[in-house]
């Protein structure tokens, strides 16, 4: 899995990260502007890996916390005049807080249940969120949603201009990921990943396995509100649109495509499906069936996604089922306790 | 090792997406009119956006894609139906591809989302679909690079409660998708059935998306002389004919699109004698229509609805502002005004433009009915036009101001005073 | 609120809770073989109405359209079980995934050979009559719907506890270890389940197809349903299935007749509390 040569995989990190701050600001507004959308949305799809990844936990239900964080951003600022100023960073506190809240609720419900159940269970549960949303018309706008007339202005800088909110996204994405990365580091991620492959046994060994997979569904929709309150930015308008059951497959197939465990490998998820859906889709309009074949062909024979490219050709051909059980199967052994558990 | 290979993969990579990234951007060629049409190519709304594009098209091969001299390039970017991807293709096309205007946009929050874009980057903005109330109402001094050829969702439904009126109808029971659209096509009808008279006794409001109406048919006041129905798209298919097996013998009247020509051939006989208003129907019996028809119909094989007969006007609207400036582009404001300003005979009719910038035309009140028209061999469902109002703009006869001090139409809004 | 409208409603339900079933019962025998959860089934249903269209565009017969429809998507199912599922191995998650991403290439697919107009499949006229007893009026074609479902559930039933496949399937679901250790050709089971849940799905919309229609975006909007219905029944359950359609028919047509306020929590709502409260549905095995 990804624990092997951590340093390398650090570094390397870090120089993509180096690189697109430093490239993308001189290619053109369009360019830059994906790229924010891709970072912003990225923060909700590392989220994500946190639950499938490390946590084993795979949810169908994340949008809700990205509607949250754009939602109370979007209403805060046109309402009552909040956020655009310095208290922008208010806003991101409340987003998160107010997420972490939703996902606190919501933990309760929905890990009762395991596996494929947890799947249904975050279905039926972001569902609601869409549904409350659509419903409640005087809050959030229905069907039209909110308009975001500017962006922030703080520190005397201000953010309407695509290079400089680039930036803002993106240091808020790599803060992300450092404390993300931080997190599933530490001793409470290396618990994460032992409850994620052998859940009795970490039981045995007197961890608390509910309270640990709860807090991590926690922080993970605390790191959603963050994406919502920046992805409500960088598009000018959320809707029910953001909260709708697409948008929680997408962050889960982009972990998929990507490599699950990675938490960067969401990242190229996030990349790749940006690219060919918004990028490829101004040169073709079969762009669709590339998607499509990308997902397949991945999913098929790339069973540690994207990031596990370079361990592949480093291993040639013959990749073990240990390589290929990294995050995937495992995360499935949660799924099936009639298998016999340990 | 493995480092270094690792490094140098993912140079490899960033140089290859910088490359396709910093391609430059296609310089503006003399005489050239860029527009940048954003429709929903893929999605679950594709068929609108190829109603749009078609339309559009179509227009630009009769005149030979060059308006006054000058050469017309239309860029189409698939907005998915998303709003958001919406406003992303709009500043590509803008920024990038140096677009004079943009044309399109579907639902409301694709019109929303753009019409600030179109401020913020002093860009043209014509409206060919999108039909959200506010846009050019209360919100319109937001937007001064926005301008709508198309229409507002409750512009044929106020003349639609004064012929309802009419017909001695006095007590009518709503049932309308449960969106904005629904809304305001209910809330125009409202406000003038109530005002001459009549009496909305219920509202029901199934969500967007059901097909199934059993749960509500059951719960329609009996009392009610007749429903007013909006349904979109597939939802539009089964009511009628859900109403009418329920054993309901009495009149629907549709608003707009709940018989128009994307949905209408579609539909089975129960729908015969249903009413509608709008303002555009294929059947319409002018020769410039009967034109049009036949030529959309000869090439792309099925009845051109509003959404391309909206298109198709549109690029004619933009060709008379470019016959007028002899083919010169003659800048973001002077395009808006002088658009503004055109008195158009389209093929829906005689068309100008309200001084919130929406357009002014006539509203069809349509029946259907199976029969043969434009020498087409065949009987088929048209909405036949029975009655015409000319010269209908949004705020129909209250006056701009008077109108503007309610607030735009909601589910709340007009209250539902007679229903218990 | 008379007699009439809750005997209209309870109608109106079970007819709903019908086309459900055939919807739902194919997603529940394929979870309770292989324990993955299909996404494209929806795309089956879709597709299966598609296909239902081309038949009676090209031959008029509404009849024929049924099996043929049917049949050709149980083959599309058959083969994406063998091609590109069977290779996965038990791995449930990427599984999923990989039916979600068939089912965005069939819904472009879709889009491409059939267009994006709102289509309405025709029935005979003998099914569009509604017949009225005691005052009510009873559309033919919502007792077909109920006709067809009881047929089928029969069948299905009939099959799995009168028949020797019946019995390996079951000992499947039950523990498919154990069902290869006594001999049972488990990989066959599979993808035998797979292609009668494809028929199933498919089955359904063609007869939904009249009902609900033929038009882009049918694919998803079917799939929560199918999952209320599996999960309510419990999945890998039949009988589940069949009582878990008829719940979600009921209670879904009730909610949205006498709280329409709260229309689109009638169907989310209900099943975020039931698996809350348990995990494995109402009737779930595990």
């Amino acid at each position: 899995m990804s624990m092997t040569r951590p340093q390398g995989k650090v570094l390397a990190v870090a120089a993509v990260l180096v690189g697109i701050a430093l490239i993308v600001p001189h290619t053109n507004s369009f360019v830059i502007l994906l790229t924010t959308r891709a970072l912003a949305f990225s923060i909700l799809v590392m989220s994500v890996d946190l639950l499938l990844g490390f946590t084993g936990l795979a949810s169908m239900g994340q949008a809700a916390y990205l509607g949250i964080g754009a939602y109370l951003t979007a209403i805060l600022a046109t309402r009552y005049h909040i956020g655009l100023g310095d208290d922008f960073w208010l806003v991101v506190a409340l987003a998160m807080l107010g997420s972490a809240a939703l996902a606190a609720f919501f933990g309760l419900l929905a890990m009762r249940a395991s596996g494929v159940y947890f799947l249904m269970i975050t279905l039926a549960l972001g569902q609601c969120v869409w549904g409350l949303a659509y419903r409640w018309n005087s809050l959030t706008g229905g069907d039209n949603g909110i308009n975001l007339s500017q962006r922030p202005r703080f520190f005397g800088i201000d953010f309407s201009h695509g290079v400089t909110f680039f930036y803002l996204v993106f240091a808020l994405f790599a803060i992300s990921l450092l404390l993300m990365g931080t997190l599933v580091r530490s001793p409470f991620g290396r618990s994460l990943v032992g409850i994620r492959e052998r859940e009795l046994r970490m039981k045995i060994l007197g961890y608390n396995t509910w309270l640990h997979k709860y807090i991590a569904f926690v922080i993970a929709g605390a790191f959603g509100g963050l994406s919502g309150v920046l992805w409500v930015h960088t598009a000018g308008i959320v809707s029910t649109d953001d909260v709708v059951l697409t948008t929680s497959v997408d962050a889960l197939l982009m972990v998929v495509l990507g490599g699950a465990g990675t938490l960067f490998g969401g990242v190229l998820g996030a990349g790749v499906v940006f690219f060919v859906r918004e990028y490829l889709s101004t040169l073709v309009h079969w762009w669709q069936y590339v998607l499509g074949a990308i997902y397949v062909l991945v999913i098929l024979y790339l069973p540690g996604g994207l990031m596990s490219i370079p361990q592949r050709l480093r291993q040639g051909r013959a990749a073990p089922r240990a390589a290929a059980a990294g995050a995937l199967a495992t995360a499935s052994t949660a799924s099936s306790p009639a298998r016999g558990a340990g | 090792m493995t480092k270094t290979l690792q490094r140098r993969a993912g140079l490899l990579l960033l140089a290859a997406g910088a490359a396709l990234a910093l391609r430059p951007a296609p310089a503006l060629a003399q005489q050239e009119l860029k527009i940048g049409i954003i429709a929903p190519v893929t999605g679950i709304f594709a068929q609108v956006g190829a109603d749009m594009t078609n339309g559009f098209k179509m227009y630009l091969e009769q005149t030979n894609s060059t308006f006054a001299g000058t050469k017309v390039v239309p860029i189409i970017e698939d907005s998915q139906g998303k709003p958001d991807l919406a406003v992303t293709k709009a500043r590509k096309l803008i920024l990038e591809d140096h677009v004079q205007m943009i044309v399109g946009g579907v639902l409301a929050t694709e019109g929303y989302a753009l019409a600030p874009v179109s401020t913020e980057l002093k860009t043209v903005y014509i409206s060919s679909v999108t039909a959200a109330d506010d846009l050019t109402q209360r919100q319109i001094g937001k937007y001064p690079y926005f301008i709508r050829e198309s229409w507002s969702s409750s512009q044929p439904m106020h003349p639609f409660g004064q012929w309802a009126c009419d017909q001695g109808y006095k007590k009518i029971a709503t049932i309308a998708a449960d969106y904005a659209f629904g809304y305001e096509s209910v809330g125009g009808f409202q406000k003038t059935f109530e005002a001459c008279g009549g009496k909305i006794v219920q509202k029901i409001w199934p969500p967007i998306g059901t097909k199934d109406f059993g749960p509500y048919i059951p719960t329609i006041k009996s009392d009610a002389d007749a429903v007013f129905s909006l349904m979109v798209g597939p939802m539009a298919l089964q009511f009628p004919k859900q109403l009418r097996n329920s054993g309901y013998t009495k009149p629907i009247l549709g608003g707009s699109v709940s018989y128009d020509e994307a949905a209408l051939p579609f539909m089975g006989d129960e729908v015969i004698g249903d009413v509608s208003a709008e303002q555009y129907s294929a059947a319409l019996q002018t020769p410039k229509n009967e034109a049009f028809v036949k030529s959309y119909r000869a090439k792309y094989g099925k009845v051109p609805s509003y959404f391309s007969e909206s298109n198709y006007t549109t690029a004619m609207m933009i060709e008379d502002v470019m016959k007028e400036t002899g083919g010169k582009w003659p800048g973001a404001e002077a395009f808006i005004a002088k658009m503004a300003a055109l008195h158009v005979d389209a093929v829906r009719g005689p068309l100008s433009f309200d001084e919130n910038r929406n357009v002014v035309q006539n509203i069809y009140i349509k029946k259907v009915e199976k029969t043969t028209l434009f020498g087409y061999p065949k009987p088929e469902l048209w909405d036949v036009v029975i009655k015409t109002y000319p010269n209908v703009s949004q705020f129909w006869t209250f006056g701009k101001d008077a109108f503007l001090k309610q607030p735009v139409y909601s589910r709340d809004y007009p209250p539902c005073k007679y229903c218990e | 609120m008379g007699a009439q409208f809750w005997l209209i409603q309870i109608f109106n339900g079970i007819s709903y809770g019908a086309l459900l079933f055939l919807v739902g019962s194919g997603l529940s025998l394929i979870f309770g073989v292989m324990r993955i959860v299909n996404l494209a089934h929806g795309s089956y249903f879709l597709l299966g109405g598609y296909v239902a269209l081309s038949v009676i565009w090209a031959t008029g017969s509404w009849v024929l359209s049924i099996p043929v429809a049917a049949v050709s998507i149980a083959i599309l199912g058959l083969a994406m079980e063998r091609v590109f599922l069977r290779p996965l191995g038990f791995d449930p998650l990427r599984q999923v995934l990989l039916t979600v991403g068939f089912a965005f290439l069939f819904q472009q697919a879709a889009l491409d050979i059939w267009s994006g107009n709102p289509f309405d499949i025709d029935p005979p006229d003998e099914l569009t009559r509604s017949i009225v007893v005691g005052g009510l009026h009873l559309p033919m074609y919502r007792i077909f719907m109920i006709g067809v479902a009881l047929a089928i559930g029969l069948t299905l039933w009939l099959v799995m506890e009168k028949t020797r496949l019946g019995a390996a399937i079951r000992a499947t679901v039950d523990d498919a270890q154990m069902a290869r250790g006594v001999g049972i050709n488990t990989s066959l089971i599979s993808t035998l389940i797979f292609g009668l849940g494809a028929f199933l799905a498919a089955l359904g919309g063609v007869i939904g197809g009249a009902f609900l229609g033929v038009y882009p975006g049918l694919d998803f909007e079917i799939l929560p349903l199918a999952f209320a219905v599996v999960i309510i029944g419990g999945m890998g359950s039949l009988g589940g299935a069949a009582i878990g359609a008829l719940v979600v028919g009921l209670a879904d047509n009730f909610g949205k007749a006498l709280f329409p306020e709260v229309a689109y929590f009638t169907l989310y709502a209900p099943m975020a509390l039931i698996l809350a409260v348990r995990p494995t549905g109402l009737f779930g095995r595990e």
